[in-house]
């Protein structure tokens, strides 16, 4: 790591301030399973390490009346273990896929949600797009672990959030703060995210100096979910695909399903189309499938990742057959 | 007086060997007390870190070390590769800096500027034909045995597939690496991380000028080697030198990227083969074809094991072609190279049985007559077959349920030697009868320490904790470099021959005082016992050797029966397999073990379930992966080099064949055998649960969900 | 080819501010690192701020206090194993995803490899060699050592941390519990089994 100032800021205000010191060229510290390791490979160089553990107000998961809002801070262990978040079924299939207690411990929400990719081209030192002298070293070389959807421009990696999937499709939206101290917006959690042509876009909205503070969930009501993520291991491990799913269901037929998908674009990937499928009908294995079926219709997969098509369409039919408990025989 | 002869003891009258003895250094170890080289931290220890060349090959036109020798912490910079030197693969150290703290080390290695020219390189060690265009082939035997052509003719089954098995580095979690500390100038001390306590100290003696007596080699635990850690290794030797110029203890350990790129890989192999049978089963043709790497060297597994175990196979023909890789050199990797040879062996023979429509259980059983030991796999497999159940879980290729999932069995068999490697040890009795041994092993964490308490212990009579076990130092009588499941042979032949002779003086001693016939005399409990009755304590008759310590010399190896060599051994797997994901995992693996006398059983069986555990990590996810336009190994690090952990393994049964004929054979090594038929095992387990070979080790969810697709066996 | 060294350690680096904003940090890194002491001189006067350079750090470790001088930068580990001796908790991989630098921070198990040691000042941290004294020791470290839950045991430690954490968690764990909670450590040697058992063996004990 190269030297860094560190700080320790009590409250969001004071973490804008001293986020937008340097420039803003500053690095948000909270859980630190990503950040220290971008450090250590000299992946980020910030003048300033912004410590934000002990803003309380982040770290509080509370009701509103039209739903729950989470603090940024929030541990994957309390949302697995907090009463008001029983409910959010996908979410908690997420933290019992992340097989870690170190993991679940440490990480916190806000930090899945800016996780940047784990594709190898970026740790490595090749930029978040993979390029060498101008020309994508994902579109010629490994690319097992990449992009089949949303993949057409030079953003070839896959989104590393785990949470965003289950979020987008509960409808949640995120609060974003900074760069001034008292700015503060709400939008949809879906709009986050952006498939960057230029690697200094990033992965998000967030411009420098911003911060996610706080995620909304709107009231889960009858609604039900599930999360299914292929994992190769049984420990911690990158899903190789995951997909979410929230059901609105009237007397078992569907009202409304929102489908996303994880880890298969360079963005959480909803499946609006799958998701219109299911209206009207029952959820089953061949509702499910043929949601499955819609929902990687316009995969492109690289040279050497059309496998992650079929488990994508799997993830997409387990977590559907999952949210109205109906998902059997799977490993 | 009756003939003294060396020998163990009959099986039954045993109180130690062949129980289960908790390891003597497991509270240490698991307390953190124990220290290894990495955890060496002398007063005014620096800390080395490492510029290392990233990309396939290049010539270094420009370095600069000046800034580097200027930044603050830093004492000292040391240029393993300066202008002009080619760097060859990925991870090549270029320079060392040695700083107060690690920090301003890597503050140190930033600082250094360094310009390379590239030059070709070429990675892709599966693409025979594109290294063949690449001038990287070398052709590494071809012969012939039989008449192949004659036999395919006249088989009734003739099965021709694809296989391989994927590179795979060492990946030990304590890096390669060491400590190292001058005392004057002419005195060297190193904590080394090193399966070759004994056999290192010249390495660092030579390079730097010093006397070999002047340097001393410590490791009393290392963090995993498996093949690779018997060097000194060049950046051992500037540990060293660091040091020196520094004027200060220098810690140099290798980052886990180098330790994956540099610290020892295991070749690949891919094979093209064609097998055949005759009516009943009776394989007669082998035809091969396999290539890989080793790295530039370009070699690949060896030819001259391929059939694996079934050499009696009547009708071969075999050929190996080398190809030569811009990748980090390969060292031996347990068992080598056993692993890759069954993995292109069992599954062959596993895909006759498919093609016959037979239980491959038979096949194999049927075809043991071409093995070395037809009659240790035959039992072997009996027992497998009863824990796994195989009668009642088998069913044909494919017909592994209804489901997306998919169950299926698979079994393997292997050999290995284990011979005693060759030690010499010092055993020590006080007078006031304390026992201690020194040896310059080393405990890899297989229990070499604790075997050894244990056989002095049941030789004299006492607890185990009641000797004192000196290893881990080259002070101390030479012993064999732990490697080739030669060590337990190696130490518990010299310590039982010692052993034996320090107590025939005792008894000697003891039969004068008391008046007792000295072949009437046993050691048992702390007690000397004539005839059953007690004579002395221990301590009594350790009194009787006067002010003077006893000591004793022990040798070997030696044809006297304590140890021998050769082993059988047979897996089995239970897998699911989801076709839908491609995802396998492990139901249950059995692997039954002969090896000869066992010392202490629970670590045995550690040994067992532990080569088990490695075989599901390079059956299922662990490989090398190079990218082609860059050269460099891109999953370098232990989110993307995936290692099985706690919930991937299933359940293991250990089953050690352990008929008197075993115990009468003396002590084998063990080390390597359970890691080699566990690969073959779980991929012939999927090819039945499936009816579908994947052909290439590890069987990610990738390559299943591809082979599914292709959908042929 | 480019000089991929030279990219990856120097210059500007990969910075968040080239990351989100662009080029306009790139183009003003000169005019930045020159600004560079004065502003580091301005931050200090903000509260909260560490410069970037080393400075007393007070950590309570396994019952004491001890204070170090170190920079922002380093790690709770290396403070651990280098300052303090502790070196229960090994450094395996950089990326921390092996579990062997397992510490409890307020009774969590915590990689002590991704935790900065000025980040933990105020927090209770254990480690290891807290669960031995002399020839007393914790049960997960007996039942280790019982069930032969080793081999080399450079990884042990931080799967005895980790298994008590979560057996203070989980003190009724079933297997498939146990083999999900235990997923963050890596073993290369294969003592999984042994850990099993222990783990099994100790929540059935309900303690």
């Amino acid at each position: 790591m190269r030297p860094f100032e560190y700080a320790r800021p009590q409250s969001e205000g004071e973490a804008l301030d001293l986020l937008n010191d340097h420039d803003a060229n500053t690095a948000i510290l909270a859980g630190g399973t990503d950040l220290i390791s971008l450090l250590q490979e000299d992946l980020q160089v910030p003048q300033r390490v912004v410590d934000i553990k002990n803003v309380d107000s982040m770290q509080a998961i509370t009701a509103d009346g039209t739903g729950v809002i989470v603090g940024a801070l929030t541990t994957l262990e309390d949302i697995a273990e907090h009463p008001m978040l029983a409910d959010y079924r996908s979410l908690l299939d997420v933290v019992d896929g992340t097989r870690s207690i170190q993991v679940q411990s440490m990480g916190t929400l806000g930090g899945d949600l800016c996780h940047l990719p784990n594709c190898w081209y970026f740790r490595n030192g090749y930029g978040l797009l993979g390029l060498e002298d101008g020309e994508s070293l994902v579109a010629s070389g490994d690319n097992r672990y990449h992009a089949v959807l949303g993949n057409q421009g030079p953003a070839k990696f896959v989104s590393a959030s785990r949470f965003a999937p289950a979020l987008i499709a509960w409808g949640a939206e995120v609060r974003v703060i900074g760069p001034e101290p008292t700015a503060d917006e709400w939008l949809p959690l879906e709009q986050f995210f952006v498939t960057p042509k230029v690697q200094s876009q990033g992965i998000s909205v967030l411009e420098p100096g911003q911060m996610i503070s706080h995620v909304r969930l709107p009231d889960a009501q009858a609604l039900v979910s599930s999360t299914y993520e292929v994992l190769q291991l049984e420990g911690l491990d990158w899903p190789l695909a995951s997909a979410a799913a929230t059901l609105d269901l009237d007397g078992g037929v569907v009202r409304e399903a929102r489908i996303v998908m994880g880890h298969v674009a360079p963005t959480p990937w909803t499946a609006h189309e799958a998701g219109q499928s299911l209206v009207g009908l029952p959820v089953d294995e061949e509702t499910a499938g043929r949601a499955g079926e819609i929902a990687v219709a316009e995969a492109t997969p690289l040279s050497g990742n059309a496998y992650k098509v079929q488990l994508a369409r799997t993830a997409v039919k387990r977590a559907l057959l999952g949210a109205v408990d109906k998902l059997e025989g799977a490993l | 007086m009756a003939e003294r002869k060396v020998a163990w003891k009959a099986r039954k009258d045993n109180t130690l060997i062949g129980q289960d003895i908790p390891r003597l250094d497991g509270v240490d170890k698991a307390s953190g007390s124990a220290k290894y080289a990495a955890d060496i931290n002398t007063a005014g220890t620096l800390y080395a870190r490492l510029l290392t060349f990233k990309g396939g090959a290049a010539v270094i036109k420009a370095l600069d070390v000046a800034a580097a020798e200027k930044t603050p912490g830093v004492r000292a910079v040391h240029v393993f590769n300066g202008v002009d030197k080619e760097v060859r693969w990925d991870g090549t150290i270029v320079a060392a800096v040695a700083a107060d703290t690690p920090e301003q080390a890597e503050d140190g290695v930033r600082a250094i500027k360094v310009t390379y020219e590239a030059k070709p390189h070429f990675v892709d060690e599966e693409d025979l034909p594109g290294a063949a265009k690449a001038k990287r082939t070398k052709p590494l035997g071809d012969n012939q045995k039989g008449d192949v052509a004659a036999a395919l003719k006249a088989a009734k089954h003739v099965h021709k597939g694809y296989y391989g098995v994927a590179t795979i580095s060492h990946m030990c979690l304590e890096p390669h690496g060491s400590h190292c500390e001058w005392e004057g100038k002419d005195k060297l001390n190193v904590h080394l991380s090193t399966q070759n306590v004994s056999g290192t100290g010249g390495q660092f003696a030579g390079p730097l000028g010093l006397d070999a007596s002047n340097v001393s080699i410590t490791c009393n635990y290392i963090g995993g080697g498996f093949g690779s850690k018997f060097a000194a290794d060049q950046w051992g030797v500037v540990c060293a030198q660091l040091a020196k110029k520094a004027g200060k203890p220098v810690r140099l350990m290798l980052d886990r990227a180098t330790e994956l790129k540099i610290g020892g890989t295991r070749p690949s192999g891919f094979a093209e083969v064609t097998i055949a049978a005759d009516a009943d089963g009776n394989i007669t043709v082998w035809d091969s074809h396999h290539w890989g790497t080793s790295g530039i060297a370009g070699s690949t597994i060896a030819l001259s094991q391929t059939p694996y175990c079934f050499d009696g196979i009547p009708n071969r023909n075999r050929k190996a072609t080398g190809i030569s890789t811009n990748c980090g050199p390969n060292r031996a990797w347990r068992a080598p190279p056993h692993p890759q040879l069954c993995a292109i062996t069992d599954t062959v023979v596993d895909d006759l049985a498919a093609k016959m429509g037979a239980d491959s259980y038979d096949i194999f059983m049927k075809n043991l007559d071409k093995t070395p030991k037809p009659d240790v796999y035959a039992e072997e497999m009996k027992i497998g077959a009863k824990l796994i159940d195989w009668k009642a879980k088998w069913h044909a290729h494919g017909k592994g349920g209804k489901g997306p999932v998919k169950r299926g069995l698979g079994m393997a068999i292997h050999r290995w030697g284990g011979r005693a490697g060759a030690t010499t040890c010092t055993v020590k009795i006080h007078p006031d009868g304390a026992v201690e041994t020194f040896l310059g092993s080393q405990d890899l964490g297989t229990g070499t320490r604790t075997v050894i308490a244990i056989t002095l212990a049941e030789t004299f009579g006492l607890g185990v904790r009641d000797v004192k076990v000196n290893i881990g130092n080259n002070s101390y009588p030479k012993a064999n470099p732990s490697g080739g499941s030669i060590t337990v042979g190696g130490v518990s032949g010299p310590l039982r021959r010692a052993g034996l002779e320090a107590l025939w003086k005792i008894y000697d001693l003891v039969a004068a005082k008391y008046k007792v016939k000295a072949d009437s005399l046993s050691a048992k409990g702390g007690k000397i016992l004539s005839a059953g009755k007690t004579v002395c304590s221990w301590k009594q008759a350790c009194g009787l050797l006067g002010p003077m310590p006893l000591e004793v010399q022990g040798q070997g190896p030696k044809n006297d029966g304590l140890t021998s060599q050769g082993v059988a051994g047979v897996q089995m797997a239970d897998v699911s397999v989801d076709t839908e994901t491609g995802i396998v995992r492990i139901n249950k693996l059995v692997a039954v073990q002969d090896c000869g006398l066992i010392i202490d059983e629970l670590t045995a069986r550690s040994q067992v379930s532990g080569g088990l555990i490695m075989g599901i990590a390079y059956a299922l996810s662990e490989e090398r992966i190079m990218d082609n336009r860059t050269g460099r190994f891109i999953n370098a690090d232990l989110e993307n080099y995936k290692l099985p952990r706690i919930g991937d393994i299933g359940e293991l049964v250990v089953e050690m064949y352990q008929p008197d004929s075993e115990y009468e054979r003396g002590v084998v090594g063990l080390g390597e055998p359970p890691v080699i038929s566990t690969g073959a095992a779980i991929s012939n387990a999927v090819a039945n649960a499936t009816g579908v070979r994947v052909p290439v080790l590890p069987l990610t969810p990738q390559r299943v969900v591809e082979a599914l697709k292709g959908g042929q066996a | 080819m480019r000089d991929r060294d030279d990219q990856d350690r120097s210059g500007p680096g990969f910075s968040r501010r080239d990351f989100l904003r662009g080029s306009a940090a790139a183009a003003t890194a000169t005019a930045m690192a020159t600004q560079g002491t004065e502003e580091t001189a301005a931050a200090n006067v903000k509260a909260n701020v560490f410069a970037a350079a080393a400075q007393n750090v007070t950590l309570n470790v396994n019952g004491k206090d001890h204070t170090v001088k170190v920079e922002p930068r380093v790690t709770l580990l290396h403070v651990l194993r280098n300052d303090l001796n502790l070196t229960g908790c090994k450094e395996v991989d950089e990326r921390s995803a092996d579990g062997a630098d397992t510490v409890m921070i307020d009774g969590k198990a915590v990689l002590a490899g991704s935790r900065l040691a000025i980040e933990c000042e105020g927090k209770k941290i254990l480690t290891v060699e807290s669960l031995r004294s002399g020839e007393k020791v914790d049960e997960v470290i007996s039942g280790f050592v019982k069930h032969d839950a080793m081999q080399c045991g450079f990884c042990t430690p931080g799967f005895v941390v980790a298994t008590r954490v979560f057996l203070n968690k989980n003190p009724k764990a079933s297997l498939a519990e146990i083999r999900k909670g235990l997923g963050g450590n890596i073993c290369r040697c294969g003592t999984y089994q042994g850990i099993t058992q222990c783990a099994l063996e100790l929540a059935k004990g309900g303690k």
